[in-house]
């Protein structure tokens, strides 16, 4: 699948956001300090330039708002919806920290709640589809979620540094939601490389019971709309380098940044610091875990177009 | 509304392609496009028309496969051969291109089964392109719309046109007859006579989209030596001048 940027950056700032609105709302952090007024205002901007992006590469997105309408059917729909739904209590609870410097549950943890669903919603667009086999397990909505919640732990770890206070249990906690991310991650991918495909060239065709299937001509000489969309193609030696980033980036680093911090416990200019580039690292891992997410992926459409 | 309508619907209109008979000649291509840039919605635009890299949105196109029988020299287990391919919307019973979209502009409909877009509520977010395990949907990038197969709607309930002309144009067009209209949901009809006596198949069943579009699979062949072996081995019933030719090099 061809990896468009508006897509990545979406998936990727909107995860950032979520995860972090979701800790905020878990009241894991001292509301009446600045850190925490401006993270609430940080989320939500994360999150309305993630679906900015999203708009972008809609052909009319005038009537993005029909997109509401079909909720029922449509996980696209629904994370719309929920997008949308999810800025009530998140504006609530923001509002609360940064107008009156307090904390409240029922705005926090509702706003938890919907974050994380929001998510997941974000996820099942890509998990429902049949047609791309290597998403189509409950193990796309697990990663996408699992590493919401490590992100956002690390930016409220980020936050806790710059407000003087970090105890053991927010490093701790986001360096076990970082493995369990990498965990299911890992899994995700060996399960999409030993794949045998659903669909193969002989039963797109039905000519399988003559003989084995090859393209001969493509329908014309040039790409076309399909071929661009479904039919990007990354090399097996840059996948490889480029998941070695990913982990480097996404996993190694920032585990032992936050294991630093879990032994040494301390806020202020240096904890900020070794958060902020814990945090920077898994940024820029996820976003070439996110490249990867579309770019290894294979639609059963290519069949037609020799592979 | 993108939720499907309660299946079956009563009746199923669809195509019945012929991979024995087609040409390749990509006249259905042509046709389709002709009949439906002037059509129903938007224009179907190319982008680039004069170019090198001309591209464009195509309700139809016609891909060619190479077929050889398995096995360790070619040509030992049969001779390879070449299959031209027309693919367009195949009108799934259970299309998952239509329960993707968020905006209610994919939609099936209830009477007959037709797979449509209404162009007027589509945002181009392209979803229902991903979902399509066959290709069916390019978005015409000028309008910013998703395109797909009509079943030349304007033409088939269009009591202005010529009875013979009330058929999709790919299947007026076809100078070899290579795909038939029709409705699949009735056993009686031709093309459901056609699809029993040829064993018509559906594409990539595995994805479970039941298509309501059949293809019919090329006929076996004679292979080109049970043809020619008359004059190789057995020469009793050889007349005229092969007869006598076949006498004299006898006696030599
Ligand atoms: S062929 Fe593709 S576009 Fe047509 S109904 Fe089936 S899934 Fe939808
Ligand atoms: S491109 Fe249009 S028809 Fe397709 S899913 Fe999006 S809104 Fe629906
Ligand atoms: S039925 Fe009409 S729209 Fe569909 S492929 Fe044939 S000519 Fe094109």
């Amino acid at each position: 699948m061809h990896p468009a940027p508006s897509i990545i950056l979406f998936t990727t700032l909107s995860g950032l956001g979520y995860g972090l609105a979701a800790m905020l709302g878990l009241g894991l952090l001292d509301p009446a300090h600045i850190a925490t007024k401006l993270a609430h205002v940080v989320a939500l901007a994360l999150i309305s330039a993630g679906l900015l992006s999203s708009t972008a590469h809609l052909g009319n997105p005038q009537r993005a708002w029909r997109a509401l309408s079909q909720w029922r059917s449509s996980w696209l729909s629904r994370e719309g919806v929920m997008a949308i739904a999810t800025f009530v209590p998140l504006t609530w609870s923001a509002w609360l920290a940064v107008i009156e410097g307090r904390y409240f549950w029922l705005p926090g943890l509702l706003g938890m709640a919907m974050s994380l669903f929001t998510v997941f919603c974000t996820a099942m667009i890509y998990a429902s589809l049949k047609s791309v086999q290597a998403w189509h397990t409950r193990l796309t909505p697990a990663c996408y979620l699992l590493f919401a919640i490590a992100g956002g732990l690390m930016i409220a770890l980020f936050v806790a540094a710059c407000s003087g206070a970090v105890e053991r249990l927010l490093p701790a906690g986001a360096l076990a939601a970082l493995a369990a991310a990498w965990a299911v991650k890992v899994k995700w991918r060996m399960r999409m490389r030993e794949l045998a495909p659903l669909s193969t060239q002989e039963s797109a065709t039905g000519l399988g019971y003559l003989g084995s299937v090859r393209l001969f001509e493509r329908p014309h000489m040039t790409e076309n709309y399909l071929t661009r969309e479904m039919g990007f193609r990354v090399g097996r030696k840059h996948a490889a380098k480029l998941w070695k980033i990913a982990v480097s980036f996404g996993a190694v680093v920032p585990a032992m940044l936050l294991l630093v911090l879990m032994v040494w416990a301390q806020g202020g200019m240096a904890g900020a610091l070794i958060a902020g580039l814990a945090l920077a690292a898994f940024s820029a891992g996820l976003l070439a875990e996110r490249w990867l997410f579309f770019a290894e992926a294979r639609h059963a459409v290519m069949n037609y177009y020799g592979g | 509304m993108t939720s499907l309508p309660a299946l079956p619907t009563p009746r199923k209109l669809g195509l019945v392609i012929d991979l024995d008979t087609c040409v390749g000649c990509h006249a259905c291509v042509v046709n389709c496009k002709e009949w439906n840039t002037g059509g129903y919605g938007a224009a179907l635009s190319d982008q680039d028309p004069y170019g090198a890299e001309v591209s464009g949105a195509w309700l139809n196109r016609v891909h060619s496969f190479e077929v050889v029988p398995d096995g360790e020299v070619v040509g030992e287990a049969g001779e390879a051969r070449i299959v031209h391919f027309p693919k367009s919307c195949l009108h799934c019973e259970n299309a998952p291109c239509v329960t993707v979209c968020p905006t209610g502009a994919s939609y099936k409909r209830a009477d007959d089964g037709i797979v449509l877009v209404e162009e007027d509520k589509c945002i181009g977010c392209g979803l229902c392109a991903w979902a399509c395990p066959y290709g069916a949907r390019e978005m015409d990038l000028a309008a910013g719309v998703m395109k797909k197969c009509t079943l030349c709607i304007d033409r088939i309930y269009n009591e202005t046109l010529d009875e013979a002309d009330r058929t999709p144009a790919c299947v007026r067009t076809c100078p070899a007859n290579a795909r038939h209209f029709g409705d699949l949901g009735d056993p009686e009809s031709d093309v459901s006579k056609l699809v029993a006596e040829r064993g018509g198949i559906d594409l990539m069943p595995e994805q479970g989209t039941r298509p309501v579009n059949k293809y019919l699979p090329p006929r076996q062949r004679k292979p080109l030596s049970a043809s020619s072996g008359l004059l190789a081995e057995n020469t009793s019933d050889a007349t005229g001048l092969f007869g006598w030719l076949d006498k004299m090099l006898d006696r030599i």
